[in-house]
């Protein structure tokens, strides 16, 4: 029995998508048999991320109203034999599909694989509760910026009154430079707030965009620093003991990975 | 056999029958041993003309339900008529509910809402976005970060105290202030809020005493 985990955010654009594409593909890296679920119907992103897009024939809402058998919907991954990914469809919304129908979708995934990976929508409506439907785990991603943060913190409650609780938290885009300039929020500022675990924080990276656009997920490449942090997150997930970096210890790791970049 | 500690003792005195109940054992066992004594072991002694009974609770104070409850199991043999049920605490009239504080173990999140009729401690934050309503006192040992208002039904005298006073708005009762502009505080530690002369203000909380000398008296 595998474990569903939901990745959410509250608000748009702070990386959901390239997080949900980097953790399934990062685990996959590991040897896990893992399946990407994209709940964002009407929005699909999660396919074009992966570079599956032109694979895709039948859809989420299709097995959800039995018009396709679950295994003639999932689409194997170019670059594993172990990473599959159900997509959502396109031409539908948000309310073709009910939770009880995705959560039915996630029990049946859980048996084959050994982590689930949801791409829950932008929002907190119906999107958002079909998404967090069938989940055991969720992480939350947010930005060090108030309104991201803001929102996470809306999530976290929502997550929790849905019992969903030890929901573990992704600090994406951190700009260690400005940060120590107090020019952002500081990491510590937003766990603060949050209270809820750090499970890794993820550089801005130039990369993740040119990635995105070219259908590799970024932990494909070993030497971008978004890959290293998204690979470090999905050991945490597996359960090695890589230090949860500390602030401090964090800032250790990026300068290694700076002086890594100009040795080489 | 154990000698098993009687929850009920039934004592006879010349007006009738007097039920002493435990008052350190649980309610439930309470009424079991009763249930037990009324319709077992003690069945033929009960049983006859009609016997007046007095019940005492000792140290213990019940609800109406409970109370209720006992009645119930005693109504249950005919023949016993209660005539008081007596606690030996004098259960002050059950004290009025805006003087009792609440006490909540959470973090208010962005968009939840917590209200209470009466002083409220919350050990957690209160993060932007949450809100905290009370007609009466509003105390946070954690840091607040959002809405809180007191004195919301109008109570000029409510305060709000934080360990950590950084809110998003601050109201007590019909004032609505936000930070910094009318307070000038530097710091942010143990800090209350409160009104005077229809302004904001802001003072440390070991000034509380002479500002709101009965702000912490409690029934």
């Amino acid at each position: 029995m595998g474990e569903a985990i939901v990745i959410t955010s509250g608000k748009g654009g702070v990386g959901k998508t390239t997080s949900s594409a980097n953790i399934g593909t990062a685990l996959a890296l590991l040897g896990k048999k893992v399946c990407m679920v994209d709940t964002d119907i009407g929005l699909r992103n999660l396919d074009v991320v992966m570079g599956l897009e032109n694979r895709i024939i039948y859809d989420l809402v299709d097995v959800a109203e039995g018009r396709c058998r679950l295994s003639q919907a999932m689409i194997k991954d170019k670059r594993f034999d172990e990473l599959y990914l159900l997509p959502a469809a396109q031409t539908k919304d948000k309310d073709s599909v009910t939770p009880d129908q995705i959560k039915d979708i996630i029990v049946e995934l859980k048996k084959d694989f050994d982590y689930v990976i949801i791409d829950c929508p932008a929002g907190i409506e119906q999107g958002f509760r079909n998404a967090i439907a069938g989940a055991d785990r969720a992480i939350v991603v947010t930005t060090p910026e108030n309104a991201a943060v803001r929102d996470a913190d809306r999530i976290i409650g929502l997550l929790e009154s849905q019992k969903l609780r030890g929901a573990k938290l992704i600090i994406n885009r951190v700009r260690a430079n400005m940060m120590k300039n107090g020019d952002m929020l500081d990491i510590d500022e937003i766990c603060q707030i949050l209270a809820i675990d750090l499970i890794g924080v993820v550089p801005d990276d130039e990369h993740v965009i040119k990635a995105a656009n070219s259908g590799e997920p970024t932990v494909m490449s070993p030497t971008s620093r978004a890959s290293i942090a998204y690979r470090n997150i999905a050991r945490r997930i597996v359960g090695d003991a890589v230090p949860l970096m500390a602030l401090d210890e964090n800032k250790g790791a990026f300068t290694k990975i700076k002086k890594f970049f100009g040795l080489g | 056999m154990a000698a098993i500690k009687h929850l009920v003792t039934i004592k006879g005195v010349k007006e009738g029958l007097i039920f002493l109940l435990d008052d350190t054992c649980k309610f439930d066992s309470l009424l079991n041993d009763l249930r037990n004594k009324l319709t077992k072991t003690h069945q033929n002694i009960l049983s006859g003309p009609e016997i007046q009974v007095q019940i005492r609770l000792g140290k213990r104070i019940i609800s109406e339900n409970q109370k209720q409850s006992i009645i119930d199991i005693i109504a249950k043999r005919g023949n016993l008529i209660i005539r008081s049920i007596e606690s030996d605490v004098n259960i002050v009239q059950e004290s009025d509910p805006t003087k009792q504080l609440r006490m909540l173990k959470t973090i208010i999140r962005s968009g939840q809402t917590i209200h209470h009729d009466g002083d409220i401690l919350i050990l957690g934050d209160v993060n932007p976005g949450g809100t905290i309503t009370s007609t009466h006192n509003i105390y946070i040992l954690g840091s607040l970060r959002g809405m809180a208002h007191a004195g919301i039904d109008g109570n000029e005298q409510a305060i709000i105290a934080s360990s950590y006073m950084k809110p998003t708005q601050l109201r007590i009762a019909g004032i609505i202030s936000r930070p910094p502009d009318e307070w000038g505080i530097e710091e942010a530690f143990m800090e209350f809020a409160y009104l005077s002369d229809n302004q904001m203000k802001i003072d440390k909380i070991v000034n509380i005493h002479r500002v709101r000398p009965e702000a912490l008296e409690l029934n």
